[in-house]
């Protein structure tokens, strides 16, 4: 019999993993697709000074905002933290670093990391802050910056559906950065919607193989929708 | 009369072409969707995963797990599909997208972009604004003349963090159409607005630029 990867509540999938000063990988778009049981089981953790590689930061109350307003994270490795208003505060006040990445840039240095790839050369940023003090290389006549892969010490993902090996299922926009955050952690813990029997999932439409994925539960999504935008039926 | 909002964008879907893939900014670009025209078929690329956005949804067809890159929920085209990240940005790194259509805070003389951050003012990051600039086909910047205390943004040289250097392709403003002239660095003026002169479009622009020839009115 394989380790049994389930967990049974949030804290259960945790327990263990957590220490003070980690760098943790959370999947995401805005409030799309995050991990958001986990995040709150990892604030409740009580774990601090965290460095924490997302696209965004939540919003004040959802989210990694909540890790926000306890103080718990000193480090972001984002692309967009608009719709956060404590994230802008505390950022300004200097308490709080924030490593910005171009979004693709940033999907890019995950994917890395979780394939064993040091670092990468790519044209975005070119001749703005972003590219200062990287190394710079000509390929073909043209310029290219180097940026570096991230390699988590935990990874935190949420998929639709996923079974007892790990295997993962995203559904929609949702699958944003999980697949590539949850290959580049040292551990991965996925939350689904659904954890299915083995041989439920079809094997041509996993998204995330279960070599992946290191504990997973089976959580009660909220998922809080950030801009509601609707056209009259006609 | 300089042009609002929905002429802006109106003026800039004329620059679409059928079986473009496009990825609209958020704000005035996003509205470029509402003027495709009916007899083409013009793929939208929203970079958090989707290509083949549609309208928004009817009350009883919103989902969560279904939003732009503006965070708005949102509909799918037939033949629309989902990606990850890391292949969303493939498709705007690797040059597969023929347009992008973004907004700006300023756009200097030789067609540098700034768009993502006012020091000790404004922090909200670039998201995919420096890889679209730096990736996609052809650039069109759709904007204000100028902000609203009057000021020109369309100047000689940044004064805020860049997006990208030499990027900006073509520039639709509520005044004018400017087209970036590769060989000289300079954009080119080639369109005013209805009862706009080119002493308007002077008044307000900081930066050195050409007058085309051909100069006409823009038609929309």
């Amino acid at each position: 019999m394989a380790v049994n990867k389930v967990h049974h509540s949030c804290a259960d999938a945790l327990q263990g993993l957590v220490r003070d000063g980690m760098l943790v990988a959370v999947g995401g778009f805005g409030l799309c697709g995050i991990p958001e049981n986990l995040i709150i089981a990892l604030r409740d953790s009580g774990i601090k000074g965290l460095t924490v590689a997302s696209n965004n930061a939540g919003v004040d109350d959802w989210g990694l905002g909540l890790l926000l307003k306890t103080r718990q994270i000193r480090r972001m490795i984002s692309s967009y933290v608009g719709e956060n208003a404590e994230f802008e505060r505390q950022f300004m006040a200097g308490e709080l670093e924030v490593e910005f990445t171009p979004q693709g840039t940033l999907a890019e240095r995950l994917r890395a990391g979780g394939a064993g790839i040091p670092a990468f050369y790519t044209r975005t940023g070119l001749a703005t802050q972003i590219a200062q003090g990287k190394p710079h290389e000509v390929f073909d006549g043209e310029t290219f910056v180097m940026e570096r892969g991230i390699r988590a010490d935990l990874s935190l993902v949420k998929a639709w559906r996923g079974d007892c090996f790990g295997n993962l299922v995203y559904r929609k926009t949702a699958r944003n950065f999980n697949p590539m955050v949850a290959t580049c952690g040292k551990v991965c813990v996925a939350e689904v919607e659904e954890l299915v029997p083995i041989g439920e999932l079809d094997p041509d439409q996993v998204h995330t193989p279960g070599i992946f994925v290191d504990r997973i539960v089976q959580t009660t999504s909220v998922k809080r929708i950030e801009q509601r935008t609707v056209t009259s039926a006609r | 009369m300089p042009l609002d909002r929905n002429q802006l964008a109106k003026r800039a879907a004329q620059e679409l072409r059928d079986g473009f893939y496009v990825n609209l900014g958020i704000g005035i670009p996003t509205l470029v969707a509402n003027y495709v025209p009916a007899d083409m078929t013009v793929w939208l690329q929203s970079e958090n995963g989707l290509l083949g956005m549609g309208a928004f949804p009817t009350e009883d067809a919103v989902d969560a797990d279904l939003i732009n890159a503006g965070k708005q929920t949102v509909t799918g085209v037939p033949g629309h599909s989902f990606f990850s990240s890391a292949d969303s940005f493939g498709m705007i790194r690797g040059g597969h997208i023929d347009l992008a259509i973004l907004g700006a805070m300023e756009v200097s003389q030789e067609g540098d972009l700034a768009n993502w951050m006012i020091p000790g003012k404004l922090v909200k990051g670039m998201g995919g604004a420096m890889d679209l600039v730096a990736g996609v086909k052809r650039r069109i910047v759709v904007m204000d003349h100028a902000n609203k205390r009057g000021d020109a943004k369309v100047i000689p040289a940044c004064t805020l963090p860049l997006t990208g250097k030499h990027c900006v392709d073509m520039l639709i403003t509520d005044l004018c159409v400017m087209l970036m002239d590769e060989t000289s660095r300079r954009f080119v003026l080639m369109e005013v607005a209805p009862g706009v002169s080119v002493d308007d479009v002077r008044s307000r622009t900081t930066a050195d630029f050409r007058i085309s020839p051909n100069l006409s009115e823009i038609q929309l």
